[in-house]
């Protein structure tokens, strides 16, 4: 059967549709379902040869920790990480967006791509969603041109900066950073003051928890320190397995194997269509 | 800062009566407001710290409000938010210190009983729905015995080793939490201090670089006077944000 008239599919990008049917509803006390957010500890600081990323590893959904190690630091380019703060599925998606974008404009130059690439990208997509693509971005990386370090918020406004840092924790890793950050650390001194402000953020903000993890890019070098600090860890674990003696005594075995009793007919008909 | 007027003469009259008359006297928002104050114990009593700044909405109107008072021979009080509660808490007090003198009987109020006072009178103001719009930060010492507490406007109180309000929850708490230890010297608890104001300072909107420091000891409370933080604005991103990212800021 055809159908009377013909549905165009829809021209792509986000569907403002059912806003107004929301805002109706939610004035009427009907609440959407909560996301499933990274409350968050991300930072990032410029060191003497390159940027330090770090991210806490806890998501959380309302007041549940949905995942206690999730992955916060988010693959763009060889030369270039970012961490994403929000709600999980934004950042995700548009990381991975802007991670193929990114590819295919590097097949297109030949060249390895510049930081300042990535941050319009993301930039850009962000202003178009009018700031409902919930993703608060620390974007690091080395180009030809240097290290760079930049902030970008849902709404699609940029910052460059020495040290940053965002997500709920972000004031406490700020206070960090603010009383202890300055120009030309070397990398272990930037590691430490990197974990020393995600672990402010893990033991000072509830939407933050459980480990540390690191990213160290350099020029033409990177090192993803997955779990680098574990200041959570499960320490009064049972180690003994949970086998208890048997305690009813075993008199008689006797085992009686079923194909004995059951007749087995090989091939038959076969199923009605 | 909003002013709205108070919709006496709309349809909601009929709603409530009581919004005629008495709902106009309540404190419903505050006005004048004083940032963070940011205490803890020291080896020889309590420190206390606080900007002197008072802020009418957006604008910083006073730079010159003292927002740390000794009460009686032990106590120091510090206060966040309104200053006019404020200052009608210190009359409460003075009154308080009074009677306790008039007694004449070698006894005086120590940190704990203020401590006490004040969680009472801003618990019982929020029971009528009329709030004294502060944090509190009440710090003393009395025969060798340190206390240090806070109260909220809505008659939350505790006791504890170091206490901050407002934005020094988020900002000061984290570095306190890490770097306080029992047996701090003056000058390291200056140190601290000045530590946590510099990062108020670079990142609460309402700071002002102008920060009176306290302190009180068996022998009685110190005041001292004014002064103001070193900051740094050197680092080579501030200078140059967009090398190698024309057109970007």
């Amino acid at each position: 059967m055809s159908k009377a008239t013909i549905d165009l599919p829809p021209k792509g990008g986000f569907s403002f549709d059912l806003c107004r049917r929301n805002d109706m509803l939610s004035k009427k006390g009907a609440r959407p379902p909560s996301y499933r957010k990274t409350g968050t500890t991300i930072v990032g600081i410029i060191f003497q040869d390159g940027v330090i990323l770090g991210a806490d590893t806890r998501a959380t959904e309302g007041p549940i920790v949905c995942d206690k190690n999730c992955e916060k630091i988010h693959y763009m380019a060889p030369n270039i990480y970012c961490c994403g703060a929000g709600t999980a599925a934004d950042t995700e998606a548009v990381t991975d967006m802007v991670s193929s974008q990114l590819q295919l404009h590097r097949y297109d130059t030949g060249r390895e791509s510049r930081v300042v690439t990535a941050l319009t990208f993301l930039k850009r997509h962000l202003f178009n969603y009018q700031g409902h693509v919930q993703a608060a971005l620390v974007l690091g990386g080395v180009d030809f041109t240097g290290p760079h370090l930049h902030t970008i918020y849902p709404h699609g406004s940029t910052d460059t900066l020495p040290f940053a840092t965002m997500g709920s924790g972000s004031l406490a890793a700020m206070s960090v950073f603010e009383s202890k950050y300055r120009e030309g650390l070397t990398k272990d001194e930037g590691i430490n003051l990197v974990s020393e402000a995600i672990c402010a953020g893990i033991f000072n903000d509830l939407g933050s928890g459980s480990n540390v993890d690191i990213c160290v890019i350099t020029k033409g070098h990177k090192e993803y320190l997955r779990n680098h600090l574990l200041p959570n860890a499960n320490v009064y674990a049972l180690k003994r397995e949970y086998t208890f003696p048997k305690k009813t005594e075993v008199l008689l075995t006797k085992i009686t194997p079923l194909r004995e009793k059951v007749e087995i007919i090989e091939g038959g008909d076969a199923m009605e269509e | 800062m909003s002013f709205s007027k108070m919709p006496l003469v709309e349809a909601n009259q009929a709603l409530d009566a009581s919004s005629l008359s008495l709902d106009s006297e309540r404190t419903l928002y505050p006005y004048v407001t004083g940032t963070s104050v940011v205490a803890f114990k020291y080896r020889d009593g309590i420190l206390m710290a606080a900007d002197m700044g008072g802020s009418y909405g957006s604008t910083l109107r006073y730079k010159t409000v003292e927002r740390i008072k000794p009460i009686g021979k032990h106590s120091l009080l510090g206060a966040s938010g309104e200053i006019s509660d404020f200052q009608e808490i210190l009359r409460y007090l003075d009154e308080l210190i009074l009677y306790d003198n008039m007694w004449d009987d070698g006894n005086s109020l120590g940190p704990k009983e203020v401590h006490n006072y004040l969680t009472r009178v801003m618990y019982n103001r929020r029971n009528k729905f009329n709030p004294l719009w502060n944090s509190l930060v009440l710090g003393g010492v009395k025969n060798g015995q340190k206390y240090l507490g806070m109260v909220s406007m809505i008659g939350v109180n505790f006791e504890d080793n170091h206490v901050a309000t407002g934005f020094g929850n988020h900002l000061a708490r984290p570095i306190l939490r890490d770097e306080w230890n029992e047996d701090l010297s003056f000058e390291d608890g200056v140190k601290l201090l000045e530590k946590c104001m510099r990062v108020l300072l670079y990142r609460d909107r309402s700071a002002v670089n102008k920060l009176q420091i306290a302190k009180i000891t068996e022998e009685g409370a110190t005041l001292f006077p004014p002064y103001s933080l070193k900051t740094f604005w050197g680092f080579e991103a501030y200078k140059n944000p967009t090398v190698g990212a024309e057109g970007s800021w």
